[in-house]
């Protein structure tokens, strides 16, 4: 496939050649121009308070020189940005102490098929996410709301002394809100590579009716449940799997949970990254990015690498460098849980809170909590993956099948790994979601999930 | 050479375009971050950002547009843009905005440095963390890792009130981590904090630090960590070192007082506050020997600065004073809605961010008493320090923290070493139940304040000295 000759392509080609004329033809340099724009929409109290947008083009280079590695990036692109980013990077080489660590360039290679990007979602307006945003805030009816939409796009050029070179686009969309009731929250929450796709309505409709259901929550006393986990509480499962277990440094370093070929996971768990989202086709050091097997039933096939932990762990790089990858190490970014069986569908009025991927979960369990969303988790030992966090936007007690009363927020202390452990995983929804992630372009897809036990281990109240 | 005129280029055309009010910064940021790994340098970067954003207010819809193109056309192309995303934003209006005073007038501020960190030798920096991470390697780490950061920003900011203000910000830190791997966990010692040192100072601030002369030590706790027995758990006395103390403000106190948080701005994703506005001034937030400020003049703390991003200059305020709430961090909009007289704590974390209500230096004032006498006043408790993980809820309520090291305390003296500790509380309860402060304050920086959406990385600052609780669940574990 020829490489369409775009303005980033021309800008990584020139940082390439100006890197050669001033390191001279012996130094090794990858380069990464990306043009981005993000525009967000933000609302609270049922009203836009935040409306932002901003483009912006990044050039990065990595340079190795003399065995001495430096990175460096601008967002000064004319010709005076881009000298000064190769000479001071050149210098910077050149002061740094030896990087033995150093994996070599990605040699030319061809990207997959380019599956494609929507340019309406690419071109969106102020107008098309203020559009969403009425929708949701009047399909609450009266209920208080905020959240936010957005739409990003991404045009980027990768280029090295090797001689290759790619260029790809992506562009994402995605909307998030609560509806407040009486002191009571429900989201709705959807990831799309079409703003077409996002139906503020549907969203706004459905936060509205979990807000309606949590309303006079009762408290539960701390203990392990039986729990079914929505999507998008399963998405926070997946980002830190991501980021600690599947870490490629991290497994390299024997801080990861990874054992490779052990089954370490129910056979009913799946889990690939998939190059979605605001994703380019191939990562800072221009690797192709494919869809990545990480567990396959429930047994552990792979973790995440860049070109460093793969040399470190005898391995070959999957496509998940970036600027801090490194130091932080290779996180995959768009995780993606494998739905289950086709399972019977069961009918639910709208104003019920359970979402359509954990209503046959929820029919099956005697008694245990829906729990919708996980709140500020952080990790308390790395290598067993306990992690401590709350839950949020509504948790409710279910009794034979069904839900009978809300719950107040609880905090839980749990090994993620334990928690969908062989055995542990009691049923798996039938319909994949895809959730933004709340701080960055990424997304998670999953279906609810339910689960043999969760350790709850206080009250949020006290 | 500054930037004065293409901030007002933006800001013109955005009131040309018909905004009531403007403001425009353009910023130049240049950052440096080296990292180590075993005496062996892993990452070195050098960046380099420049660009405008402008905010324009048209009716009672804000909008926001950044570029990095510092053109006069691209300028004045932002500020029409800007305009033109807030009349978008009518189509879903909110109530009238005011703004609040924000003082006015040309300024220049630079924070102190004494030691520029850009132009201290590369060979030098990576000398010292190649150093530190080995001889915490040597003396019996399976880990070591190492890490600096700078930060050295200029910015120009313009409003249509008649802001004309350059600052100049140079921040820098460092610290290093030593992990000891056991039988199916890892246990780790940092210095001088979980995540380093940071503050508004040149590099003069890391030389301080000592990590080198203190590697072998966290070498040798990390591994006597995993043998050392867990942490009890149930009530008890709780002494809290200062850099957790800081960690604990941040998270309980900081973004509790955040006005928008008060007013729900956040309440879709940072989350709302337990505050309620019809009780600042009456309600009790912990002891009388509760005594937290805001604060961005104190020189070389992390959250100073001499101008915030909308014009503000800094000042000291009271957030609580003698156990009571009396004060909340604020920007111009936020404050005019609540019908307060000040702002002052609206930041961003670059030109293409919109400014947001921030933390600036939220400290605790110092107690009479030093953490030897807490220590000697304590007959059976547990002392923890150096964060090791924290969470807690939207509403700023129910904490959980797990810090990387604890003791016994029995019969007023510092006894074994305790593995995993970990605390839990309510807000208001907990600060209630302290009953001794330190008057040894350091003020420690957190360079990682995660808010907003799109998600900006804020800078703070939190004097804190230890501090001792009564009544405390300690031992919380999965």
């Amino acid at each position: 496939m020829t490489t369409p000759v775009t303005a980033e392509v021309d800008l990584a080609g020139r940082v390439v050649e100006l890197t050669r004329s001033l390191a001279g033809a012996g130094a090794e340099a990858e380069v990464v121009a990306a043009h981005t724009a993000e525009a967000l929409t933000r609302f609270a109290n049922s009203a836009i308070h935040q409306n932002v947008a901003d483009a912006t083009t990044t050039v990065s280079l990595r340079l190795h020189l003399d065995g001495r590695t430096a990175s460096g990036s601008t967002t000064v692109t004319d010709a005076e940005g881009l000298r000064s980013l190769v000479e001071r990077t050149v210098a910077a080489a050149r002061l740094s102490p030896p990087d033995p660590a150093w994996p070599g360039l990605t040699p030319p290679t061809p990207l997959p098929a380019d599956a494609g990007y929507d340019e309406a979602t690419a071109a969106a307006g102020p107008r098309e996410r203020a559009i969403r945003v009425r929708d949701f805030v009047q399909a609450a009816e009266g209920l208080e709301t905020a959240g936010f939409c957005r739409t990003a796009y991404a045009s980027g050029a990768f280029a090295n002394t090797a001689g290759h070179t790619v260029h790809g686009r992506s562009a994402e969309a995605a909307m998030d809100g609560i509806a407040r009731l009486a002191g009571a929250d429900g989201v709705a929450r959807r990831a799309a590579g079409r703003l077409a796709e996002l139906d503020g309505a549907a969203l706004g409709a459905r936060a509205a009716a979990k807000a309606r259901a949590a309303t006079s929550p009762v408290e539960l006393p701390p203990g392990r449940y039986e729990v079914v986990l929505e999507p998008t509480a399963v998405a926070d499962l997946l980002d830190n799997l991501a980021s600690f277990g599947f870490n490629g440094k991290a497994y390299a370093q024997h801080q990861s949970f990874a054992e490779l070929g052990a089954q370490q996971f129910d056979r009913g768990i799946t889990i690939t990254d998939e190059p979605l989202g605001a994703t380019l086709p191939f990562d800072m050091e221009g690797t192709p990015r494919a869809t990545l097997l990480l567990v396959e039933d429930g047994v552990t096939r792979a973790v995440s690498h860049d070109r460093t932990s793969a040399a470190e762990a005898g391995s070959a790089s999957t496509g998940h460098a970036s600027a801090a990858s490194r130091s932080w190490g290779p996180i995959a970014a768009n995780l993606h849980l494998a739905a289950g069986p086709i399972a019977n569908a069961v009918p639910e009025p709208s104003a019920g809170p359970t979402a359509s991927s954990a209503r046959a979960l929820v029919a099956g369990m005697r008694r245990g909590l829906l729990i919708t969303d996980l709140w500020y988790t952080r990790v308390l030992d790395q290598k067993s993956l306990v992690i401590t966090g709350l839950t949020r936007n509504g948790v409710w007690l279910v009794e034979n099948g069904e839900v009978t009363a809300a719950v107040s927020n609880m905090r839980f202390t749990q090994s993620y790994p334990q928690a969908l452990g062989p055995g542990a995983v009691l049923g798996v929804g039938a319909e994949a979601v895809a959730v933004p992630d709340r701080w960055s372009g990424v997304r998670y897809t999953a279906p609810a999930l339910h689960l043999a036990s969760w350790n709850l281990t206080g009250n949020a109240s006290g | 050479m500054d930037h004065f005129d293409e901030a007002g280029a933006a800001v013109q055309a955005a009131l040309d375009a018909g905004a009531r009010y403007a403001d425009a910064r353009v910023m130049l940021r240049r950052t440096e971050t080296m990292s180590a790994r075993d005496g062996e340098v892993e990452d070195l970067s050098s960046d380099e950002s420049a660009g405008l954003g402008v905010r324009a207010l048209v009716g009672s819809s804000w909008g926001f547009y950044a570029v990095p193109d510092l053109s006069d056309a691209a300028a004045r192309a932002a500020g029409r843009r800007a305009a033109e995303i807030a009349a978008a934003s009518a189509l879903v209006p909110g109530p009238a905005i005011d703004l609040v005073p924000a003082g006015a007038g040309t300024a220049s501020w630079a924070s102190p440095c004494e030691i520029d960190p850009l132009s201290v030798p590369l060979s030098t920096k990576g000398d010292l963390l190649v150093a530190a991470t080995a001889a915490a390697r040597d003396a019996g780490a399976d880990l070591a890792e190492g890490i600096y950061q700078i930060w050295d920003t200029r910015k120009w900011f313009v409003s249509s009130d008649g802001h004309r203000i350059d600052q100049h910000i140079r921040e820098c830190g460092a610290g290093i981590t030593a992990s000891a791997y056991g039988d199916g966990e890892i246990q780790r010692r940092s210095w001088p904090s979980h995540r380093g040192q940071y503050g508004t100072r040149g590099w003069e601030l890391v030389d301080e630090l000592a990590l080198t002369d203190n590697a072998a030590r966290m070498a040798d706790e990390a591994r006597a960590l995993l043998t050392a027995p867990l942490c009890p758990s149930g009530e008890t006395t709780l002494i809290l070192g200062g850099e957790q103390l800081a960690l604990q403000i941040h998270e309980s106190v900081g973004h509790a007082i955040e006005l928008d948080r008060i007013l729900g701005w956040e309440a879709a994703f940072a989350g709302t506050s337990w505050l309620d506005l019809d009780r600042l001034g009456s309600l009790r937030y912990g002891s009388e020997l509760m005594n937290i400020t805001i604060d961005p003049t104190i020189p070389g703390a992390l959250g100073s600065f001499g101008y915030d991003d909308e014009g503000s200059p800094a000042a000291p305020r009271d957030a609580v004073r003698n156990g009571i709430w009396v004060g909340v961090l604020a920007g111009r909009d936020s404050a005019a809605m609540a019908g307060l007289d000040y702002a002052g704590s609206v930041r961003s974390d670059g030109w293409a961010r919109l400014p947001m209500v921030r933390m600036t230096n939220v400290g605790l004032e110092p107690g009479p008493h030093t953490l030897d006498e807490i220590i000697a006043a304590t007959d059976d408790g547990v002392l923890m320090d150096i964060n090791r993980s924290w969470s807690i809820d939207d509403r700023r309520l129910n904490f959980q923290f797990g810090c990387e090291i604890g003791w016994e305390i029995k019969n007023g003296k510092r006894g074994r070493m305790l593995r995993n500790p970990t605390y839990t509380g309510i807000g208001p309860k907990f600060w209630q139940s302290m009953d001794m402060l330190s008057s040894e304050t350091v003020a420690w920086g957190t360079p990682n304040c995660g808010k907003g959406q799109p998600g900006q990385v804020g800078h703070t600052g939190h004097p804190a000295a230890p501090a001792r609780f009564t009544n405390v669940r300690v031992g919380v574990r999965g």
